[in-house]
């Protein structure tokens, strides 16, 4: 027997009382790693962007397009190395509730701006060569078992035909993946041109830009003469960095962050009184034990230290618990939420905060009983004159 | 001459409760020699238990000396008067007060872990206890699977486990019935005669005090008469 035994033991004296609080910091723990791996796959495309690229849209709101010759003409801005655009294509497979993150893109400087998307199937001389041509996601590959080379009838729930079909047909001519896992491959390309001479409206526009720099110092120059370009015309544009682009469509969802924040606080001030209550009740109980331990010559601190490591061994034992089926559950749904969530996994940082919050949450549980186990008077505990 | 383990000198313990001062005893001195066997008597609130506290470092005196081996520990700290117990004082406790969710075994070497003795030789230590008090057969039961007077020889085994010099007994055998209790009194007068554990026992039986080499009865915080020899 040594030390640890003796924690241990202490903390099941009461197999029941310990198991129900095991099992409650494990909920809170489930819910924060959960949602911290959510959050997290929704903050991807932030966190994945690229310091020296920006994006430029049309000022009103992203919604709404600007001609495609701005392509051009952003080109030619002095600090810009290379510029391509994207349309949303709102695209479905066969119903509209198998959504297909699509894009019109100019493929070429599409992969030269994204040099992250490394081709793993397919050639891209095809792919540049044939008009219904698409690039996929390796993720979106995945999330619907479509297999390279197969014919897709990609509908778009926005864009019509002059006759009237919203269905572009495309052939899966290339897939692309990268190689750090929280860059998104959960979306597929067509060919803008293929997409624009088909358009029953709105032809010869695009969604948006995007540009790099190379150097993330000249970003704001870049961005005021891009800008200062389009001043007064009929579509005036705001260019922003990537990032600072992705935090504002994530904020079009609400603020992601401080609902996860909220939730997270609430579930645990919430458990926290309960275990923080908890153990000073059983330390309570326990008080003739403590009261022996020091007649023995347990000393205040050894005791103190002892009903802390209890609440710190409890904490820890749920909250990895609470880690571990989140991984799994993860795991699980990862695939099936590829599309929407790309990236959805338990990552070395949601682990380090969560067992850094386990200690914390066993510190602060067992601070006010280890303060008060240390402080028991022996006569008085043992109940004696 | 024999030599004093304990030298007690106008130590004096009052309460206070609310506005009343409450005198448990005052200016008692005494001695107790090394390998004594004293038994405490008197009756119930005239400070044997309170005593007793005193001299194991549990409690702390109003004003007086306790001296233990000659040096004062009243004056301690409770860090290191809880070392001076770990190395000095074994308890035995009326109701006593085992660890519930500890085997007897592992309660018996409770008092080890503040040793710095090795896993095995721990282990070596507490069969020969649990042996000495004839309870080897139920090491590996948990107190509630225990009776009384075996608890009590667990409780006794965690005593001198870590051959400790005075042995604090309170009521030892007040849970007891009257076979049981001779018996943990036989223990006890064993391990006065044979290893010359120092003992103090608190009791209100005087047949328990019998077993005692010197009886004294406390009696509103006095000593009534001159000790009686025993042994």
């Amino acid at each position: 027997m040594n030390d640890a035994t003796l924690i241990r033991k202490s903390l099941f004296r009461n197999k029941t009382r310990a198991i129900l609080l095991v099992l409650s910091i494990m909920t809170a723990f489930l819910i924060f790693s959960v949602l911290g791996a959510f959050s997290r796959a929704l903050n991807s495309g932030v966190e994945t962007a690229a310091a020296d690229r920006l994006v430029t849209l049309n000022a009103i709101n992203f919604t709404l397009t600007m001609p495609y010759a701005y392509w051009g003409r952003v080109d030619q801005v002095e600090g810009v190395q290379a510029v391509t655009h994207a349309s949303w294509f709102g695209g479905y497979y066969q119903e509209p509730r198998n959504f297909v993150q699509s894009f019109a893109v100019d493929m070429e400087s599409y992969f030269q701006v994204y040099p992250e998307l490394v081709p793993i199937e397919g050639d891209m001389e095809t792919l540049l060569a044939r008009n219904d041509c698409a690039a996929i996601g390796q993720d979106l590959l995945q999330q619907y078992e479509w297999t390279p080379g197969q014919r897709i009838p990609l509908t778009s729930n926005i864009w019509s035909k002059p006759d009237g079909s919203r269905v572009w047909d495309v052939e899966l001519c290339l897939v692309f993946d990268a190689e750090d896992q929280d860059v998104p491959t959960n979306y597929m390309m067509l060919q803008y041109d293929y997409y624009n001479e088909s358009l029953a409206f709105n032809r010869d526009q695009i969604g948006w830009m995007i540009l790099t720099t190379g150097d993330p110092a000249i970003n704001d120059q870049v961005g005021r003469d891009i800008d200062a370009l389009f001043t007064n015309s009929p579509a005036e544009t705001e260019t922003s960095t990537e990032a600072a682009f992705g935090q504002a469509f994530l904020e079009q969802l609400g603020n992601i962050g401080l609902i996860l924040t909220l939730v997270i606080g609430a579930a645990f001030a919430t458990i926290l009184m309960i275990v923080g209550t908890t153990m000073v009740m059983a330390i309570n109980e326990r008080t003739k034990e403590v009261a022996v331990m020091k007649t023995l010559g347990f000393s205040p601190p050894r005791i103190f230290t002892h009903v802390l490591s209890e609440s710190v061994l409890l904490s820890l034992l749920g909250g990895l618990i609470g880690l571990g089926l989140a991984a799994l559950l993860l795991v699980g749904v990862s695939g099936a939420l590829a599309g929407q969530f790309p990236g959805l996994r338990m990552t070395p940082t949601i682990i380090g905060q969560a067992v850094a919050l386990m200690i914390l949450f066993g510190l602060v549980t067992g601070l006010l009983p280890a303060i008060n186990a240390m402080r028991t008077n022996i006569v008085t505990a043992l109940g004696k004159d | 001459m024999a030599e004093a383990l304990y030298q007690l000198n106008n130590l004096s313990k009052r309460y206070t409760r609310g506005k009343e001062s409450i005198t448990i005893f005052s200016d008692l001195t005494m001695t107790i020699d090394k390998g004594d066997f004293i038994a405490i008597m008197g009756p119930s609130g005239s400070g044997k238990t309170t005593l007793l506290n005193q001299l194991g470092g549990i409690d702390s005196s109003s004003s007086g000396e306790v001296l233990f081996e000659g040096s004062r520990i009243d004056n301690l700290s409770q860090s290191r008067l809880a070392k001076w117990r770990a190395a000095n004082v074994g308890f035995i406790f009326q109701f006593y007060n085992l660890m519930p969710t500890l085997t007897a075994a592992q309660n018996v070497e409770l008092p080890l872990l503040l040793t710095n003795l090795s896993g095995k030789e721990r282990k070596r230590r507490v069969a020969t206890a649990l042996g000495i008090v004839k309870i080897a057969d139920r090491s590996g039961h948990r107190p509630r699977q225990l009776s009384g007077g075996q608890q009590q020889r667990v409780a006794i085994a965690r005593a001198i486990v870590a051959d400790p010099k005075v042995l604090l007994c309170d009521e030892p055998t007040g849970d007891l019935d009257r076979t049981t209790a001779d018996e943990v009194l036989q223990t006890l007068q064993l391990l006065n005669n044979e290893l010359g554990k120092t003992i103090v026992m608190v009791t209100h039986d005087p047949s328990a005090a019998k077993y005692a080499r010197r009886e004294l009865h406390l009696d509103k915080g006095r000593f009534l008469e001159a000790e009686a020899e025993l042994a």
